[in-house]
């Protein structure tokens, strides 16, 4: 049920019509972290307060709102969001990736591909790829202005030669057409390449650092890498002990303090999926309806 | 004398601005998300010249803080009236424009307009061009936001090539004929057919 002392999806209109255009310039710019004045959310910096933003800025009453974290629907960042939006917004919401049209993200891509009819927002922590490398906001921005990544490829080198392999599991840096090189967010390497040529809008809402970015659909995005140490999307080397998935992005559960441990799909609707199809894994039961 | 303004300006906004302005910004973002692909917009009735699809562009998008240049074909007392009392937007001259409004004639030459800076490419110009007509046939379209090819009947080539040129400078395009409208973002690669 929808509060009438909000305005609809919680954001003032002219807060909206502030970040639509970023959205928009974004979009125009594929890669390209645009400034936004960033408002201060009823949630805490680092729950989402960028994405939810960019969801209020789309979300129409028609949607129906999917709000992954991990890839889990059920974990308290997911369940919070979705709660606000329904609160704030009055929309659907859903578990199923298939029938969601917005689907807001904490660190994953859903297993299950996505569709033209899907917008996927990101939650993202520091939105630019070279902040650990260098500090100072001047000079990133002068480094993309002059497509200057050379520092990029020296630290992918130097994870090869302290590793023998580029050691970047999640946050992996890509490459959006040809020309900005970005954060993928904090998504683990083994979710890089559904980016690129993905046929839904990829938004892109860091709240503390007041960063919008965006991904058209078909675009082209590449995980950077070396001629002789190409880029690999690994996960863990098992099937998921629940619903046998062997192609789904892995959790490793501490199941006891004698060593023991299970791994399980991270996507959460993905698992249930296929367990309600009849898969079923190492350790998992036979699924039944949960009683309503 | 204070200039009086016509009571049509008070009129032909959205009855729902959230939900209304919500729906129209999604159909925007399909548009420029998609270039090639023609949405249809609704609930804005702004004074002729204005179309419907730029009138919705202009509520969705411009307020106070966005200036908009008017080009001769769309420089009327009822426009300047209509999108004042609706945005609050000032109306300025195409160099310092965030949004350009007027046919393609009417906005020649569009080297005037911003294109962002090297550091900012955001900092650049949207044109809102009025078409007598739009249709997917034209001028042959790719890069990002199209799977193969696209297409779309632009009012050249030229111009659009020399600004795909600048990427990631450039502005950026939202055609509208009637209650639809395309995109156009600097990122499309345009060729003739």
């Amino acid at each position: 049920m929808t509060s009438e002392v909000y305005n609809f999806a919680y954001l003032d209109e002219l807060t909206k019509r502030m970040i639509r255009r970023a959205i928009l310039k974004g979009v125009a710019v594929p890669g390209y972290q645009v400034p936004f004045a960033s408002r201060e959310m009823p949630m805490p910096y680092g729950w989402g307060t960028g994405g939810v933003q960019v969801t209020a800025a789309c979300l129409m009453p028609e949607d129906v709102l999917k709000v992954i974290d991990q890839g889990a629907d059920d974990t308290t960042n997911a369940v919070s969001i979705r709660k606000f939006f329904v609160r704030t917004a009055g929309v659907a919401t859903t578990e199923a990736t298939d029938q969601a049209s917005v689907i807001q993200t904490r660190h994953r891509i859903p297993e299950t591909p996505l569709t033209e009819d899907q917008i996927l927002v990101f939650q993202v922590p520091i939105p630019e790829p070279l902040r650990f490398l260098e500090p100072r906001e001047t000079e990133t921005r002068r480094m993309h202005a002059l497509e200057d990544y050379g520092l990029m490829h020296v630290k992918l080198y130097e994870d090869i030669a302290r590793h023998g392999e580029i050691a970047t599991s999640y946050a992996y840096p890509v490459r959006v057409e040809g020309r900005y090189v970005m954060d993928p967010s904090p998504i683990p390497r083994f979710d890089n390449p559904k980016m690129s040529d993905c046929p839904a809008i990829q938004l892109f809402g860091a709240g503390r650092e007041q960063r919008i970015y965006a991904l058209p659909p078909w675009t082209q995005v590449v995980s950077l890498d070396f001629e002789d140490h190409p880029f690999t999307a690994s996960k863990a080397d098992h099937a998921c002990d629940l619903c046998a998935a062997e192609d789904s992005y892995l959790d490793e559960v501490i199941t006891d303090d004698r060593g023991g441990r299970m791994f399980v799909c991270s996507d959460t609707d993905y698992c249930r999926s296929r367990r309600e199809a009849g898969h079923l894994g190492r350790l998992g039961a036979p699924y039944e309806e949960a009683a309503p | 004398m204070t200039p009086v303004v016509q009571a049509d300006a008070l009129s032909g906004g959205f009855a729902d601005p959230p939900v209304q302005a919500a729906r129209a910004f999604r159909a925007i973002l399909s548009a420029m998300a998609r270039p090639g692909t023609i949405c249809d917009v609704a609930g804005a009735a702004p004074p002729a010249p204005l179309s419907v699809g730029a009138g919705v562009a202009i509520l969705v998008l411009a307020d106070g803080t966005t200036p908009v240049h008017l080009a001769p074909s769309h420089d009327t007392a009822a426009v300047r009236d209509w999108i004042t009392f609706h945005t609050g937007a000032p109306l300025v001259g195409a160099g310092q424009a965030v949004f350009a409004l007027g046919t393609w004639p009417a906005l020649a030459p569009v080297d005037r307009f911003a294109i962002g800076t090297a550091e900012y490419p955001d900092r650049s110009a949207t044109l809102i061009v009025e078409m007598p007509a739009l249709s997917a046939q034209g001028a042959r379209l790719t890069g990002p936001g199209i799977r193969e090819t696209a297409q779309l009947s632009l009012p050249e080539v030229a111009a659009f090539a020399a600004n795909r040129a600048l990427f990631p400078l450039g502005f950026d395009v939202i055609l509208t004929a009637g209650d639809r409208l395309a995109g156009l973002p600097r990122s499309t690669v345009v060729e003739a057919a």
